[in-house]
């Protein structure tokens, strides 16, 4: 049996199911690496002690029809958790602990999962390579000083160096594909409307989703299918009949169309990433896909859109925190002090921008002239996948136009840094599914992927694209365990 | 257009966080390279587009008004900066 903590998911969950491990075993390995990996910075709050508890009160009375039975998860600090400590990275909500439960995570513990820690990410999610965090820079396990992409840097960065078996993110701009791609993992971010938004903290109400992060795509497919589920509590969830996702898993994707979207072929693209989605494009062609040339004209207005459109309801969204009643306060003289001391100390810098950015396009004057016109490009790029999906059934290209970079470099220049999500943003804005799978190495042998994009509810079809195309590919992330202290 | 330090001023009002000359200066700086950014959306005639509203095409739905947890005053106050026994306590409001 390989070690414990390199097991992916499904390979954990049969070790249990035919009594080879205990749930006591695979926590305490999990949690022996995570001691040992604090250089990494992926943990804000641990769980620990609870977590053996739990795995040890698994263990005296298993139920093995759970679908996570006993599997220790880390998830990001952004998913409310009952009596732990939720942070979403940011200074103002240090002291926050939740008295209730986040529906996407109670769907984890329903099934037998138990609670390893809260995983590092950029303050609100408002990040491409969690450097905003109040809880500093997380080290991508690839290389030394190297940035694991965000928001959810901590989930991707915990799964790549196998401290967590897998993780669950949130996207609302691609906030799991673009650090699973930097971190050579998967990561899938689902329709709008899938997987419940109740105690995730928010960021852009009409973008964000949460969705599974792995090892691979058939552990991708065994997780979403346990956080994806209705629920009445968020109004935007949406009742349809979803997949037995990890059953339906198929390799078989003859006859599929995948389009190939020609506006993706960005300036300045390293040549990397292009010979990667050409070796994506022939390797579908091998397994029977048919592929066919696309267009969505509207792709380069889809970051000027989402930078009009996730300000404003982030503004919105965190008018909140102004030190009433839950968080830090710094006091004032009076009322009108108290919140602007509070909201002024206790958000980052990329925080406040945003704020700004949302405050301005959303006030007196200037509504009509941005935040409708980005509503109407929003409606535009949404049109663009319509026409598309009416021709194809799924959509292939790279999942960003970069491997991951060097801490520090694109800190003072936002709109680089913006740039990032360039891949992955339109798929926000359309509410669609994307999944970002690994698919190669640039010349600094740092991880590059490719994105499936798929219609409203076909997970199950980009899930099975990129399970064919991942035995096609052979990913192997060899990293070097470089960050291990003893 | 530019945003300039009256205006970014003004916005720090609106979104209740102070800042200091030196802060707005560099957001000065900062909105107006995003903003010349944003503009690009202007090469686009939207006249005759539909504002999409909603991402996801369903109604909202109607549930029971009924009480479903009873006795979390002390849930809601757990995390509360600042309290009494029964009330969030902020500075002095009334004169």
């Amino acid at each position: 049996m390989s070690d414990i903590t390199s097991q992916s998911l499904f390979e954990l969950t049969s070790n249990i199911k035919e009594k080879k491990l205990s749930s006591e075993e695979i926590t305490k390995a999990f949690i022996n690496r995570a001691e040992k990996s604090k250089k990494l910075n992926v943990y804000v709050t641990n769980n620990f002690e609870k977590a053996i508890d739990q795995s040890k009160k698994f263990d005296s009375n298993p139920n093995l029809d759970f679908k996570l039975p006993g599997i220790p998860i880390a998830v990001k600090d952004l998913f409310c958790t009952n009596g732990v400590r939720t942070t979403a990275g940011s200074k103002i909500l240090n002291n926050f602990v939740p008295t209730y439960e986040s529906t996407v995570t109670q769907n984890l513990w329903s099934q037998g999962a138990i609670l390893l820690g809260k995983l590092n990410c950029d303050e609100f999610a408002m990040g491409s390579s969690n450097e905003t965090s109040f809880f500093g820079n997380v080290q991508n396990p690839v290389g030394e000083n190297l940035v694991p992409g965000g928001s959810s840097g901590g989930s991707s960065a915990a799964v790549a160096a196998n401290l967590t078996p897998v993780t669950i993110g949130t996207d609302t701009g691609g906030s799991i594909r673009q650090p699973a791609s930097f971190t050579g993992t998967v990561g899938l971010k689902p329709t709008y409307g899938s997987c419940s938004r109740y105690g995730i903290v928010a960021f852009a109400s009409s973008l964000d989703q949460a969705g599974p992060m792995t090892k691979n795509v058939r552990d991708c497919s065994m997780l979403l299918e346990v956080i994806s589920s209705f629920d009445q509590k968020d109004s935007t969830s949406i009742d349809y009949k979803r997949n037995y996702y990890s059953k339906e898993l198929s390799k078989d994707i003859k006859g599929k169309k995948i389009g190939i979207p020609k506006e993706y072929r960005v300036d300045n693209m390293p040549d990397e990433i292009e010979q990667l989605w050409k070796n994506g494009i022939s390797y579908a062609k091998d397994c029977g896909a048919e592929i066919i040339d696309i267009s969505l004209p509207h792709t380069n207005y889809a970051l000027p859109t989402y930078y009009i459109v996730a300000p404003a309801e982030a503004s919105s969204n965190l008018a909140r925190y102004d030190g009433v009643k839950y968080g830090f306060r710094s006091p004032g003289q009076n009322l009108i002090e108290m919140y602007e001391k509070t909201r002024s100390e206790g958000f980052g810098d990329e925080v406040k921008r945003r704020i700004m950015i949302g405050t301005y396009v959303l006030s007196s004057g200037y509504y009509d002239a941005y935040y409708l016109k980005a509503q109407k490009v929003r409606q535009l790029i949404k049109k663009d996948f319509d026409d598309a999906f009416s021709k194809v059934d799924a959509i292939l290209t790279p999942s960003t136009p970069s491997s991951a970079f060097k801490i520090g470099e694109k800190t003072n220049d936002p709109v680089s840094m913006y740039l990032n999500d360039i891949f992955t943003v339109p798929i926000n804005l359309a509410g669609l599914p994307g999944i970002s799978i690994p698919a190669g190495k640039d010349k600094n042998n740092y991880p590059l992927g490719l994105q499936v994009i798929g219609k409203p509810f076909d997970e199950q079809n980009i899930l099975n694209i990129s399970y064919a195309l991942e035995d096609k590919i052979n990913f192997k992330n060899d990293i070097s365990d470089w960050w291990l202290s003893e | 257009m530019s945003i300039d330090l009256k205006t970014v001023k003004h916005i720090s009002k609106l979104a209740r966080i102070s800042i200091d000359d030196e802060k707005a200066n560099k957001l000065k700086g900062d909105l107006n390279n995003i903003f010349e950014f944003i503009e690009k959306l202007n090469e686009l005639n939207t006249d005759n587009v539909q504002a999409l509203t909603s991402i996801a095409e369903t109604t909202l739905r109607f549930r029971k008004d009924e009480i479903k947890s009873e006795n979390i005053r002390e849930k809601i106050l757990k995390n509360s900066p600042e309290e009494n026994k029964d009330f969030f306590v902020v500075p002095k409001v009334v004169e």
